[in-house]
């Protein structure tokens, strides 16, 4: 579960303190069933990428209160939070994939953070590998892969490990329309196998393809939640 | 073809970010540093304790008017004061000094023929000291045979040698701190550094769950391959600095030194393969500490 009681965001801006404007997200409320599937849906700049850094655990609101897959964000250790962060995979809207790593390296981290054995991180990788389409590159750097292949490797690596929770930023913000269709059937095949996802998109056709509960964010604030 | 997957174990590329020599050249200067200091500390210490023990066990003993009478009216003082020497079994071996030798020992004062000066000179009278207390009690015995007989001992040096090799070693302590303190601060500036060049890495793993201790693990991992190889090397060339100067000591160290003149002493043959460990024991806790410190600031 994903359940988000009057958060409040706020990023620092030293020069600008007491601004409201500093304020993006404000008095965030909602909450997501294990399992569930959200589409966040929202203008540029109107908090998306905010509100998903605190799913992850990239942030700290400075008020209100997360609940993340049953764990109360703000009473966990450094150390449980890492092991939290282990069972949420992040497709980030910039890829941040490792450079000087191959694709095969990048898509295995996260099992080999989490201490797998090589022979399953092989077995898994390489499935995923082939699944997104890339298994003929799995030696090539990140530099010497598309935009498009290089969007399939992060979306690759946040689903190796099979996570609990799957948070992707404009996944398919880079891919044509053929892979995009076919990226959404792997996190919807996820979903029906018991991943809580959110999803952060303005792709209208996506949403209305893929129909499912949203969340609009706009101005920091929510304005709609189903 | 299958094509098989190249697996790279350094993940965030600390060979690049932590790869230059600067690290290795400074631990080495620092090592090097040590070793002297490890060195004069021990040397002096073998030092002085040669010649404290020299000191306090040689016994010069001035009897005046030598040939008077001595209390038993007999036999003359010098000859008395000899013969008591020789029954005294923490003695050995008393022996008269020759009037030219006295005569060459004080000519820097008196010049070539004190005699001539008509000054009455003692006997002298050189032995060891082989007992275990101070031979306090010594010069009291003899001026009952001899009156105004004196029986002096180095310790008033032996005192002074022990206080010069206190703040000898001493300072050597305080180098090797010193030294210490600034590989350290060495090691804690190319973390850092490292750690500014991997700044994307670095957030990205620690985002895909990997523990403070991990990231600092490797970061220590290879900051201590560095130190331990800088300081192995910094050892490995303060060795032929250390036998010439093993060489130009061994004159005050005894005859038995300066056969060996080049042979090191067993206590810093024992300390030098120790300075590579302490230095990455050093480097390891210096880069574990940095590294947490500086993660602390992730959310």
């Amino acid at each position: 579960m994903v359940k988000f009681e009057d958060v409040w965001l706020r990023y620092r801006h030293p020069a600008r303190q007491g601004d409201a404007e500093a304020e993006a997200l404000r008095g965030i409320s909602f909450e997501i069933p294990d399992g569930g599937f959200r589409w966040l849906t929202g203008p540029s700049g109107a908090g998306k990428t905010s509100l998903l850094k605190l799913i992850y655990l990239a942030e700290h609101p400075v008020r209100g209160r997360i609940e993340i897959l049953g764990t109360e964000a703000a009473k966990i250790s450094r150390r449980d939070a890492a092991l939290l962060r282990r069972r949420i995979g992040v497709v980030y809207q910039d890829f941040r994939l490792l450079p000087q790593l191959s694709a095969y390296d990048n898509v295995a981290l996260p099992m080999r953070l989490a201490r797998r054995n090589e022979t399953q991180v092989h077995a898994d990788v390489t499935e995923i590998l082939r699944w997104v389409g890339l298994e003929a590159r799995l030696n090539a750097r990140p530099d010497e892969l598309s935009g498009g292949e290089q969007q399939r490797i992060a979306i690759a690596r946040a689903v190796v490990a099979r996570p609990k929770l799957l948070v992707a930023d404009e996944p398919t913000g880079n891919l044509d329309d053929d892979q995009a269709f076919r990226l959404m059937h792997l996190i919807t095949a996820l979903n029906q196998l018991g991943t809580t996802v959110v999803v952060a998109t303005h792709n209208t056709e996506l949403v209305k393809r893929y129909p499912a509960p949203r969340l609009d964010i706009e101005h920091g604030r929510l304005t709609h939640a189903d | 073809m299958r094509t098989e997957p190249r697996h790279r174990a350094d993940y965030l590329g600390l060979r690049e970010a932590l790869g230059d020599r600067l690290l290795p050249v400074l631990v080495a200067a620092m090592s090097f540093l040590a070793a002297l200091a490890m060195a004069g500390a021990l040397a002096s210490a073998t030092l002085a304790a040669r010649w404290q023990q020299d000191a306090t066990a040689q016994l010069t003993i001035q009897v005046p008017q030598p040939q008077a009478p001595s209390a038993d009216g007999k036999t003359p003082r010098l000859a008395a004061v000899l013969a008591a020497l020789q029954a005294m079994p923490d003695v050995a071996s008393p022996q008269e000094m020759s009037p030219q030798s006295v005569s060459a020992l004080i000519s820097p004062w008196l010049g070539a023929d004190p005699a001539a000066l008509g000054l009455a000179l003692p006997g002298v009278i050189s032995a060891h000291w082989t007992g275990a207390t101070p031979p306090d009690a010594l010069g009291p015995a003899l001026a009952k045979l001899s009156p105004g007989t004196l029986v002096q001992t180095g310790a008033l040096w032996a005192g002074r040698v022990a206080a010069l090799t206190t703040s000898l070693q001493g300072c050597a302590a305080a180098v090797l701190i010193i030294v210490a303190l600034v590989a350290a601060a060495v090691v804690a500036v190319a973390t850092r550094s490292g750690l500014a060049q991997r700044r994307e890495t670095v957030t990205l793993i620690y985002a895909l769950g990997a523990l403070d201790g991990d990231i600092a693990a490797r970061f220590a991992a290879r900051i201590t391959l560095l130190t331990f190889a800088g300081a192995a090397a910094g050892a490995v060339l303060a060795l032929p600095v250390l036998a010439w100067l093993a060489a130009l000591a061994a004159p005050f160290a005894g005859p038995a030194q300066i056969a060996d003149s080049y042979n090191l002493p067993p206590a810093l043959l024992i300390a030098l393969p120790g300075l590579p460990v302490v230095a990455a024991g050093i480097g390891w806790g210096t880069a574990q500490l940095t590294v947490r410190g500086w993660l602390r600031n992730l959310p």
